[in-house]
């Protein structure tokens, strides 16, 4: 085919450690089209794309940009062949206003014609249709004109070939739908563009092509006239795999913590739950699937007293005494207080769930300081918590006293989540507990969530293996954009049904079933 | 995410250590380091003055400890500053940065001149106890400003405590021109000199020393005080765990705002009561040199001692030490005084340079290491 | 007050504050670039004694030419107070020590190395007296005619040739840092490093730069005090000191700007002189007076973090290291 190619990459493979992240990839990007990237968590999508703008340099493999070879070592290269990355976290610089950032490390003369650049920054913002005054600082803009102004700063590069990572994560829809109409004017000036994106229903929308990775491996590409959700979900997903998780029927349920209306915002204004209602029952494992950033993170953290509620309630039904109560205004001191047993694995864990500096027995002492009446604080027991979660879960450390930042990423997970379990909480909240561990840490912890559901706790995992969701949960609630787009059974939904939920917003999801 | 391009290694590369060194190897780094801030401060000697190093060191030592008297000294400016240092040590563990030491010992030393002053006819242990704990209040209220503005509006507390100095300062001076004595002197004098209400009393005298013994007894209280509400206190560990990441610290239920105003208040206390160490044990009597810069001095043994209250001993003694000995050498080879700050500078950048050889390892180019 | 006194009040203030102002801009430099040096005070006493060392061995070995002496002992008072930069420099970007205690301890050795010498100097070359440089010294008070033009001629022009210069830098610094390139490199890498070294700035180069050039500013504030302000001598006294945490003061009271250090070092000496000329002060009540400055700071700092106006905030990762690989 004589297509020609802005980008052609041939055999790409990097490797991180033991982790192959992208295996002998054959990609390209077509002269003037929009190409979306899809793929799940951790399908090497990034990585790939880091690749064309100088962050990694891949171990094989050969790029080609506009039909010649070239090597790309670091971010200067990529823009020298016309190569711009729009990242998903921004690289600005709060007090400086947008033309500022946008010339920030340029090469030129001495004295800054600031007048001059703002005038090619209007200039580029008129062209496309970009709602940025040049001198407005960053500090003042909502997330979408910052991404607006790292949009304009890979132009004002020369750029002609832009890669967008994940870029509507942080839009709403409105303002999504304005960057749509911005990639297509980019296209119609004859710039080729990559977006990744997870989110079927905007590849639909926006793309001339899809292009799918999953689990690093390249696994076709098709033209978007001749796709729908349903074959793209197949591609991204693929099938469903069996992994023989144990999994016993729930043991009397009863409700233990019903959600109604939960609605909080970020720091920023951001709508990040919009009116979330679900219960969840002692005995089971209920599990939250849905893409990154879809609320799980806020849900979890609003249950635990950590995260602002705007709106909704919090009850949790107290097994002994019989009483409910409601959580939404309680900080974590406050439940504990009021006699709510609530244990949490939260997706950061040395930056939330730890203390990095200190060993097991210093971070067992997390949940138990308070404990007694004295000045003092008792070591005895929490020291012997450690040593037990150190046989027990066989955690590699040389001592109970090593700090837990020193320790690998499984290791770290067997304490966190071992102390989590071990105060017998009546809610065991989970977040990614499985993120980064290799099979049999996954099997051990899996083995603990069910040992703990069928002491009658309420389970709520948080996971991004759809294979996991399924076959470890009873009931799986799906969150799509920070609202509940389906509470389903785990038992009998397949695969393709949760991925097409987790990618559909509600309006959406009511057209297409 | 930056990982280094596989293209362009350079010449070197530094990067964190992945396991902590042993203690022996992380103490062995600090010993090499000190050594070579000797032979450092050595050639500087010998360049300055054209002394034999070996005799200037030998002088050092006699001036330091030589005699029971210079022991007695050096002993006693240790304990006040470590007294500070451990005063420090919350603090700084929160990763608060009390610059304002030397205003909270001034206003800590300023209350307890004014107790000797105005109530030199109390009983000498209702005299000393009140003295103790205005100290403490004063240096508290001192910490007590910068606290609330950090843990309320964000308020850069170093910037905020390095102000409060000069506030005590001025203030000092003002209680100085105030208790003036004699007239027109522009020093209050030594307090009580008659009575001696108000000074540590005597514990053991060995004909030189009146007041020997009281400080090292308060400060070593103090100083076990601090290890044991640092390191087994449900504080101290409010403290370890704010110092780590504050999001830990509310995910376990602390109350991280309060946790801060308290530690603050009570680090400010401490300093206070060094305040009260230097008027009533050794000068008995107040100007703006009361602190003579040990508040800033004694941030570095906190950060060398890594706020670990019983190594902060070794480092104040350290620090005294070498001020003393370079003093003696100062007399004895008639060179200012002030050599003793430039070989103490001279240490402590070595010192300080030595913690990066603890944390971090330097890789050479050569073989390329698959990450 | 008669008019003499004011004008006499109005030259002390300059005087003072050209001192400080010295100190205070090139501190600014250097937490543009995100490094709090507070060893402000000890590298305006290095750059102090840098010059008066020079001075000093020149005018014993007979020199008796103003301009010459001039020369030498500013190029000495550069290297010097470079030096003490670039030991900051070192140890803080390329060992990565903490910057306050560094700072602190560049405080204690420079004030150290300057109060040694300034005593030493005499015994070193053979007991000759009290020292003053008085040729080189009357370099660096020297004004024109205008000078005794009229009030306005004396308060205008009757300063020695450095308060002029202090001016003249504050104002090309507010340039290099708002209007060139490199200006907004730097600051960039004092809000925000990371993102300064993925726009393909060398972060490392830039604060070391920085921290050289701004610590060899500060320490002309040290040269002006020995030449101009005590006249070609050495006090043992400490007031370089004082002075230098007054110049870390006036970087947070003038918000990081260099041209608000110009009015905010006047009105520091103004208000650090004023006392002398209010009816009534006693000695007592004027200690209470001389806080007025700090004060004034502390109030200015709390304002600040109150309204939260981001121009007039400190720059973001102002005293933290910056290693890429940590992120």
């Amino acid at each position: 085919m004589a297509v020609p190619c802005a980008i052609k990459m041939e055999n790409i493979t990097k490797r991180f450690g033991k982790v192959v992240a992208n295996d002998h990839i054959n990609m390209e990007l077509h002269e003037g089209e929009i190409l979306s990237l899809l793929g799940e968590n951790g399908s090497g999508k990034t990585t790939l794309m880091n690749q064309l703008s100088g962050i990694y340099f891949p171990d094989e493999g050969q790029i080609y940009v506009h039909d010649k070879p070239v090597t790309i070592g670091s971010p200067k290269d990529a823009f020298d062949n016309g190569i711009g990355m729009i990242h998903q976290h921004f690289k600005l610089v709060d007090v400086f206003t947008a033309t500022e950032n946008i010339v920030l490390g340029l090469e030129g003369e001495g004295r800054l014609d600031l007048k001059k650049a703002s005038e090619k920054v209007a200039e580029i913002c008129a062209r496309y249709g970009f709602d940025i005054s040049p001198e407005q600082k960053i500090y003042d803009m909502s997330v979408s004109q910052k991404q607006t102004v790292e949009i304009v700063k890979v132009l004002y590069r020369g750029a002609d070939i832009l890669i967008l990572d994940e870029p509507t994560a942080v839009l709403t829809p409105q303002e999504t739908d304005k960057l749509f109409d911005i990639m297509r004017a980019m296209k119609k000036d004859g710039k080729s563009l990559i977006i990744i994106t997870h989110k079927l229903h905007e590849v639909l929308d926006v793309s001339d092509r899809v292009a799918v990775l999953r689990k690093g491996e390249y696994i076709g590409d098709v033209m978007t006239k001749d796709a729908n959700q349903q074959s793209l979900t197949d591609m991204m997903v693929g099938h469903a795999v069996t992994l023989n998780i144990d999994r016993p029927a729930p043991v009397d349920p009863k409700p233990r913590l019903e959600i109604s209306g939960l609605t909080v915002y970020d720091e920023l204004g951001v709508k990040r739950l919009d009116n979330v209602s679900f219960t969840a029952m002692s005995g089971e494992i209920l599990g939250i699937a849905g893409v990154a950033g879809s609320g799980q993170k806020e849900l979890l953290e609003s249950i635990a007293g950590l995260y602002p509620v705007s709106e909704g309630t919090i009850v949790f039904h107290d097994p002994q005494s019989g009483e409910d109560k409601n959580l939404v205004g309680m900080d974590p001191l406050a439940i504990k207080k009021a006699g709510v047993g609530m244990a949490f694995v939260p997706e950061d864990r040395l930056g939330m769930g730890l203390v990095g500096s200190m060993g097991m027995t210093g971070n067992m002492m997390l949940r138990s300081w308070r404990n007694g009446n004295g000045l003092f604080v008792n070591r005895k027991e929490p020291e012997k918590l450690a040593n037990d979660i150190w046989k027990e879960l066989e955690v590699v450390t040389p001592s109970t006293s090593f700090p837990v930042r020193r320790m690998s990423g499984g290791n770290v997970q067997k304490v966190l989540v071992g102390r989590e379990i071990a105060q017998d909480p009546a809610v065991l909240m989970t977040a990614y507990a499985v993120r980064g561990l290799d099979i049999n840490t996954s099997y051990t912890i899996y083995n603990l969530l069910t040992k703990e559901k069928m002491k009658g706790i309420a389970v709520i995992y948080v996971g991004e293996d759809l294979d996991v969701l399924l076959e470890l949960c009873d009931r799986l609630v799906v969150l799509c954009g920070g609202q509940v787009s389906g509470v389903v059974d785990a038992r009998t939904i397949t695969k393709e049904e949760v991925g097409l939920l987790m990618t559909q917003h509600r309006k959406e999801g009511a057209v297409n079933g | 995410m930056d990982k280094e391009h596989a293209g362009h290694e350079p010449l070197l590369r530094m990067s964190k250590r992945g396991e902590l060194l042993p203690a022996w190897k992380s103490w062995g780094i600090r010993l090499i380091a000190f050594f070579l801030s000797l032979v450092a401060s050595g050639l500087v000697i010998v360049l300055i003055s054209g002394l034999n190093p070996a005799a200037v060191f030998a002088t050092m030592l006699d001036g330091a400890v030589g005699t029971s008297k210079r022991m007695w000294v050096t002993i006693r400016d240790a304990m006040t500053l470590l007294c500070i240092a451990v005063g420090l040590a919350p603090a700084f563990k929160m990763r608060f940065w009390n610059i304002g030491a030397e205003g909270q010992i001034l206003v800590g030393a300023i209350a307890s001149a004014a107790c000797m002053i105005y109530f030199k006819n109390l009983p000498t242990p209702v005299l000393l106890l009140v003295m103790i704990v205005s100290s403490l209040i004063a240096g508290g209220i001192w910490g007590f400003f910068p606290g609330v503005f950090k843990a309320r509006w964000n308020t850069n507390e170093t910037l905020f405590t390095l102000m409060m100095n000069y506030i005590a300062i001025q203030l000092t001076s003002y209680f100085v021109a105030l208790w003036e004595n004699p007239f027109g002197s522009n020093s209050v004098g030594v307090i009580n000199s008659q009575t001696k209400a108000g000074w540590l009393p005597n514990l053991l005298s060995d004909g030189y020393n009146k007041d020997f013994g009281w400080n090292v007894i308060i400060v070593l209280t103090v100083t076990i005080i601090m290890y044991l509400y640092m390191n087994h206190s449900k504080h101290g560990y409010e403290i370890a765990v704010i110092g780590d990441s504050e999001n830990t610290a509310r995910y376990a239920g602390i109350r991280v705002n309060r946790a801060y105003v308290r530690t603050i208040v009570f680090s400010g206390a401490i300093c206070g009561l060094a305040g009260f160490v230097a008027v009533s044990g050794a000068s008995h009597t107040i100007s703006t040199s009361t602190a003579g810069g040990r508040g800033f001095t004694a941030i570095i043994v906190a950060w060398l001692a890594q706020f670990n209250s019983v190594v902060m001993v070794i480092f104040s003694f350290l620090l005294v030490f070498l001020q003393k000995g370079a003093q003696a050498i100062a007399s004895a080879y008639n060179l200012s005084q002030e050599v003793s700050e430039m070989i103490t500078g001279i240490i402590l950048f070595f010192l300080l340079g030595s913690e990066f050889f603890v944390n971090y390892t330097i890789h050479f180019r050569g073989k390329k290491v698959k990450a | 007050m008669t008019q003499a006194q004011l004008l006499t009040l109005i030259n002390s203030a300059i005087a003072f504050g050209t001192v400080i102002m010295l100190g205070a801009i090139g501190e600014i430099l250097i937490e543009k670039a995100g490094n709090l040096n507070l060893g402000i005070p000890g590298i305006m006493y290095l750059g102090g004694i840098g010059g008066m060392i020079a001075a000093f061995y020149y005018e014993l070995g007979g020199g008796a030419s103003p301009v010459v002496g001039l020369i030498l002992s500013f190029l000495c008072s550069l290297l010097f107070s470079a030096l003490g930069g670039l030991i900051y420099a070192f140890l803080t970007i390329t060992l990565r020590a903490n910057q306050n205690v560094t700072g602190l301890t560049l405080t204690i050795f420079g004030g150290g190395v300057a109060n040694f010498f300034g005593a030493s100097l005499n015994t070193l070359a053979g007991g000759v007296g009290q020292i003053s440089v008085p040729v080189t010294s009357s370099a660096y008070i020297a004004y024109t005619k205008l000078g005794y033009m009229g009030t306005i001629g004396k308060v205008l022009f009757a300063h020695g040739f450095m308060a002029y210069l202090a001016i003249l830098l504050a104002v090309a610094m507010r340039y290099f840092l708002n209007r060139t390139r490199p200006g907004l490199n730097l600051r960039a890498v004092g809000e925000n490093p990371g993102t300064a070294d993925a726009a393909g700035i060398n972060v490392t180069r830039y604060k070391y730069l920085a921290i050289i050039a701004g610590s060899a500013v500060a320490g002309l504030g040290g040269l002006f005090y020995t030449m101009d302000y005590i006249k070609g001598t050495w006090a043992n006294d400490g007031t370089i000191e004082g002075l230098g945490w007054l110049a870390v003061a006036l970087v947070i009271f003038a918000t990081w700007k260099p041209v608000g250090a110009i009015w905010g070092s006047y009105l520091f000496g103004f208000v650090y002189w004023a006392y002398l000329y209010i009816p009534g002060l006693s000695r007592r009540t004027l200690e209470l007076f001389k806080m007025l400055p700090y004060v004034i700071t502390l109030v200015v700092l709390i304002i600040v973090s109150l309204r939260k106006k981001r121009e007039n905030q400190p720059p973001a990762s102002l005293g933290l290291s910056y290693f890429r690989e940590e992120r």
